[in-house]
């Protein structure tokens, strides 16, 4: 393991911003944590680099035990959320700060910068002031600036949030592109689930101080281990019923086929909006439900549907569109909806 | 098309406003000046405004007097010790006061303006009891100290205006690029305070060479310069005291224009050579 996190506690007076936090990552891996603010995704990241000492625990980087270790003998790239940049020094000059730190020679240190600039394309911008530069290429500089002395690990704090989208996008794939060039180990801590998805080998989502579950994107989309993480991630229904005798009473749906081993007693059951349908192909599914449509979105590929279903919970369907099919029912109308059993999952109670 | 016209119109009429006003300002700071000038180059051996006629006898009765010229020397030695001190003290002072987490830590910043409050002569009434018990009376340096402590508000309320709005990120992204906190602070935060740095040390310089009331006290009979203009105003009234004063206008213009020249600027500078 490039990264292993163990045990991690950290408090602040009576709050634990970390409760105990264990996280392996592999070496060239890009794991994600995903969290809510004030989810103490930071404050991890902060321990990782060295900002924080943890009251428990230990951190672990290439196998050797840095937990009491300052920030400089770390050998950790960072890149900041507002970049923090030396606005003193020209771009070439923040780039080369790190190696001068390590005392390098002085024609590595010309090379390195150059090939740091060529990575990130700002070859011509060598001798210019971070404040001369767009956002968007500010963001490269700290990006090279956090790579060009080959770092054990590289950690990346929110640092597309002050960019437009667009922008964003473009920088997401230009990142990963990197990451994946130099082999670079990964941490990389972001709200934004859409962004985890598009980056990430791996995902850790975090909620009050703890891991709730690390896993691949596709796994943690279909298959959430808590309720939180369900919610979190995509949208989704989740529908509480009771099991019995290998099937589930759902409001508005009537029996669900669950797994056999599923113990008698409440459950929830995640239903993810895209795997509800509409129309025809509803009479063939063994699940289905009346319901009264209470707005549609119009989201070009798709229209986003708000139904109120006969025996009382609201669902939220997301049905394709194609430019020859008729439009979505409107507000108002009267539609039967159905799911296939095997489009369920049961969400574990904790 | 009138409305605009109307709107540019209004818009040129505060500018004009405003520019009577700083004119004004202006002439009331610069016309005392307008009188010593003249004054110093005049022709005859009393203050006579305007001059009857010009020379350049009182420069030259300046530059002949060995006790113009050593309080001359006594107050740049103790004004630039004066700044040294201020400056080595009061920059980690800053620090402290800006950075740490200690409750009170307020009360304590506002306490460091407490030499600006107190009434100097206070002040050197109180020193002058510690000094003669020190044999700091009648010394220059004695002197130097004394002015650290009024000018030490001064770089205390420069220096951590300006390292509250400093971002600490930097320091962070400093120590995880490798750098230790010497470095950290001489490559990263310092350099970016030198503005506030360079007028801090500016206002030192001019706050002690131009301190009066506890030279009076304190240099005894070495005296300072500001001292030295006060008693020959007592003994002898004559245009001397116009050219001195004009001397160390120029001098103090001098410092000025070495603040400008490295306080501005100096973000541009190439640190890595």
């Amino acid at each position: 393991m490039q990264l292993s996190v163990q045990g991690i506690v950290r408090r602040f007076g009576p709050v634990a911003a970390l409760g105990g936090v264990d996280l392996d990552v592999a070496e060239g891996e890009f794991l994600t944590i995903l969290g809510p603010s004030g989810s103490g995704k930071t404050t991890l990241l902060k321990t990782i680099a060295g900002f924080e000492i943890p009251d428990e625990g230990t951190v672990l980087v290439g196998g050797e035990d840095v937990t009491l270790a300052p920030p400089r003998r770390r050998d950790v790239g960072m890149v900041f959320q507002n970049y923090a940049l030396f606005p003193h020094m020209t771009v070439a000059q923040n780039i080369a700060f790190p190696l001068e730190m390590r005392r390098r020679p002085r024609e590595e240190i010309t090379r390195r910068v150059e090939e740091a600039l060529r990575l990130v394309e700002l070859q011509a911008f060598g001798q210019r002031l971070p404040r001369q530069l767009s956002g968007g290429q500010q963001q490269r500089v700290a990006l090279a600036r956090a790579v060009v002395f080959g770092p054990r690990l590289l950690l990346l704090d929110e640092p597309f949030g002050a960019l437009d989208r667009k922008l964003r996008e473009s920088l997401q794939l230009e990142v990963r592109r990197l990451q994946r060039n130099l082999r670079l180990t990964t941490i990389f801590i972001t709200h934004d689930q859409e962004e985890a998805l598009i980056m990430s080998d791996r995902i850790a989502v975090m909620d009050k101080g703890r891991i709730e579950q690390v896993g691949f994107p596709g796994d943690l989309y279909a298959r959430p281990a808590t309720r939180f993480v369900a919610d979190f991630l995509g949208e989704s229904n989740l529908l509480e019923g009771t099991a019995k005798g290998g099937g589930a009473e759902l409001p508005g749906f009537g029996r669900v086929p669950l797994p056999s081993t599923q113990p008698d007693g409440p459950v929830t059951l995640l239903l993810r909006p895209e795997a509800l349908r509409l129309g025809e192909e509803v009479e063939a599914l063994p699940c289905r439900a009346r319901g009264t449509v209470i707005d549609t979105v119009f989201l070009g590929l798709s229209a986003k549907l708000r139904l109120r279903l006969e025996g009382g919970p609201v669902v939220l369907a997301r049905i394709p569109l194609r430019p020859s099919a008729p439009p979505p029912p409107a507000e108002g109308d009267s539609v039967t909806v159905g799911f296939s059993a095997e489009d369920v999952h049961v969400v574990p109670r904790t | 098309m009138r409305r605009s016209k109307q709107r540019s119109q209004q818009r040129s009429t505060g500018k004009l406003l405003l520019g009577i006003f700083a004119a004004a300002v202006f002439a009331f700071l610069l016309l005392p000046l307008l009188v010593v000038f003249p004054i110093s180059f005049s022709s005859a051996s009393y203050l006579q405004f305007p001059p009857p006629g010009y020379s350049l006898q009182w420069y030259q009765r300046y530059l002949d007097d060995p006790s113009w010229i050593e309080a001359t020397i006594r107050s740049v030695q103790a004004a630039t010790l004066c700044t040294v001190l201020a400056m080595g003290l009061g920059v980690p002072l800053s620090f402290f006061l800006v950075r740490s987490r200690l409750p009170g830590i307020r009360l304590l910043d506002r306490l460091t303006a407490a030499p600006i409050i107190v009434p100097t002569i206070i002040i050197s009434i109180a020193l002058y009891g510690v000094f003669s018990r020190l044999q700091l009376i009648g010394e220059w340096y004695g002197v130097a100290i004394a002015h650290t402590v009024l000018a030490l508000p001064f770089v205390v309320i420069l220096v951590s205006a300006s390292l509250r709005s400093f971002d600490e990120a930097q320091e962070q992204a400093a120590a995880g690029l490798g750098a230790s906190w010497p470095w950290i602070i001489w490559r990263v935060t310092l350099p970016q305070l030198r503005p506030s740095l360079v007028s801090a040390a500016f206002l030192s310089f001019i706050s002690s060479f131009d301190e009066l009331v506890l030279a009076m006290f304190l240099s005894g009979t070495s005296m300072t310069l500001p001292k030295k203009m006060f008693d020959n105003i007592l003994m002898e009234i004559d245009p001397t005291i116009a050219a001195v004063s004009v001397l160390q206008i120029l001098l103090v213009s001098v410092a000025l224009g070495l603040t400008t020249l490295f306080g501005r600027g100096a973000l541009t500078t190439t640190i890595t050579r």
